[in-house]
């Protein structure tokens, strides 16, 4: 009887272990049945390379989407990477003792903050600046390059100040022995050593920028064409399936879901090339 | 505070980089501090005061807004969510690091899938989950297939915390265990999963508030209806999800401020708890 409890258990506890695979299929077959059929039908390179998203007229081309999505995440990187990785060296090795525990809860708070507050913080403060600033309607690429910037930072501070500190402390005091101030130990001797733990934070990063949602919408505009200037309005593909997917039928439904096949494939790329990365540097 | 000038003075003298280095470090340190500051600050001093009693009536119309049904959606969305993902997580993370022997392909494979599924954005998840639970199941725009949905996105993260949580316990307590003639089954329920509890529970604490944020896949799953869900099958919509409706409805913008100032007030309380949780795991280990 034991014996029999030990086994079902057992059973039990590994069927749990296959459910995380589980989901990982249903999410490939349903995702793909529903998205490839459109894909076939429009055609890989009208879908992936056609410049015109009209689907009143039958025109489904993603790629103002698919370039959106690199400006967009571009511009997040070009504001969250150097404040970022420089706060997590602040964090590491330059805070105060006494302002350590406060700034740590900060980043914490800031990676939980809701991504609708972040949008409605965009929406009513850095839309009416851009419009003031640079002209234009406001709602723009920089807007939502400079509020994904800011919602990138949790991810890229706590994870490159863990990667900083682990870094041995041999390599520090090294550089200080030969000499190096404070300042240049650090940059010269840990931030090096610690560049691949840095470079997942950012490619981190940057799937968090290509998923994020609901912050996008709120300030992009949403045009569906590649934008010329950093005022003008942008889509990104998760915009454009949040947008329409809830009146869309048919053809345009599925070309809808033919776009988060294309996401959901570009985060694939980004995650199995970053664990090769891992792979190789370890 | 002159000693400091003056040595940062004879620094910048000394050695301009270093004190290049240094300001460049504290700056980006305030931008940081400063964002966040400026989130916080400005939704609170505009929307603390339309904080009204009508924004909490027990019933949503029209004029009053109310984000009382949303507020109790969203708890009950969390505890629903936690109750499916909560056994199979930790299920999960059992068999990997007590049962599976060393290079055990499973492990690899699900490690493999845990990474895969925490990096899928939400409106993905939404999307799978209004194709899957909504239709090809035909759970309807429900709290049932926006629970489940939201199981399937905390999975990972209650699987990996569980996972280093029990592989901290040191293996002393499993051999001790084993010594006092206890089984396998009985060591893991009464002497493993214990001793990883409060590493568990900072999962917990971390997937709670994920599903406190999340809009993205709840929009197509369990619908945006603004009323209490009277059972599983009815759509209901959570506070983030409120939210954004309000928001985007554009009359409602006192509102949702106020919402706003709800929703960052829970995720204060939500991250306190888990530094608490935090403070507690560091003490015990302090201790052993």
């Amino acid at each position: 009887m034991k014996h029999f409890k030990e086994a079902l258990m057992r059973g039990v506890f590994l069927a749990a272990a296959c459910i995380s695979i589980a989901a990982v299929v249903l999410i490939c077959v349903f995702l793909f049945a529903g998205g490839l059929p459109a894909i076939r039908k429009i055609g890989l390179s009208d879908f992936l390379f056609g410049m015109k998203w009209k689907p009143a007229n039958g025109l489904f081309g993603i790629l103002p989407m698919i370039v959106g999505s690199i400006y967009v995440t571009s511009g997040a990187l070009v504001i969250g990477v150097p404040t970022g990785i420089l706060t997590a060296a602040f964090m590491a090795s330059f805070c105060p003792k006494k302002l350590y525990r406060p700034a740590r809860a900060a980043v914490n708070l800031m990676a939980g903050i809701p991504s609708v507050v972040y949008g409605f913080f965009g929406l009513v403060v850095l839309v009416p600046l851009v419009r003031e600033v640079f002209g234009g309607r406001g709602q723009s690429l920089l807007a939502a390059s400079v509020l994904l910037g800011l919602m990138v930072l949790p991810t890229i501070i706590s994870i490159s100040e863990a990667a900083i500190r682990a870094v041995p402390k041999s390599y520090y005091e090294g550089a200080l022995a030969l000499g190096a101030s404070h300042e240049r130990s650090v940059f010269r001797a840990v931030l090096p050593a610690a560049r691949s733990g840095i470079f997942t934070s950012v490619v981190l990063g940057i799937g968090r920028a290509v998923g994020e949602t609901m912050a996008v919408k709120m300030v992009a505009g949403n045009q569906p064409v590649i934008p010329s200037g950093l005022t003008d309005g942008v889509r990104t593909l998760t915009t454009n399936i949040v947008l329409e997917m809830g009146y869309a039928a048919d053809l345009h439904r599925e070309a809808l879901i033919g776009t988060a096949v294309v996401l959901f494939a570009l985060i694939l790329v980004i995650n199995i090339s970053l664990s090769l990365f891992k792979r190789r540097a370890e | 505070m002159s000693e400091k000038i003056k040595q940062l003075v004879s620094l910048g003298r000394r050695d301009p980089l270093s004190l290049c280095l240094r300001a460049a470090v504290w700056l980006a340190a305030a931008v940081t501090a400063l964002s966040l500051l400026s989130v916080i600050v400005y939704i609170s001093v505009k929307g603390a005061p339309y904080l009204k009693p009508e924004l909490f009536s027990p019933h949503y119309t029209t004029e009053n807004v109310s984000m009382l049904p949303s507020l109790i959606n969203t708890v009950f969305i969390t505890l629903l969510s936690l109750l499916c993902a909560l056994p199979v997580g930790i299920g999960a993370a059992v068999y990997l690091t007590e049962y599976a022997g060393r290079g055990n392909r499973l492990v690899a494979v699900t490690a493999m899938t845990a990474e895969t599924l925490s990096g899928i954005p939400s409106i993905v998840y939404g999307l799978f989950g209004s194709l899957f639970f909504v239709k090809f199941l035909g759970l309807g725009l429900s709290l049932l297939s926006g629970t489940l949905t939201l199981s399937i996105m905390i999975l990972p993260l209650i699987m990996r915390s569980t996972e280093e949580a029990l592989k901290s316990v040191p293996d002393s307590y499993r051999e001790g265990s084993f010594g006092l003639g206890a089984g396998k089954l009985r060591t893991v329920f009464r002497i493993v999963l214990p001793s990883a509890a409060p590493g568990i529970l900072s999962g917990v604490i971390l997937g709670i508030g994920r599903i406190v944020g999340e809009s993205a896949a709840l929009i197509f799953t369990a619908g945006t209806v603004a009323e209490r869900a009277t059972s599983l099958f009815s759509s209901a919509r959570t506070l983030s999800v409120h939210m954004y409706a309000i928001s985007s409805n554009g009359m409602y913008i006192e509102q949702t401020y106020a919402t706003a100032v709800v929703l960052l007030l829970l995720v204060m309380a939500i991250n306190a708890l888990s530094e608490a949780a935090a403070k507690k795991l560091g003490g015990e280990k302090n201790d052993g």
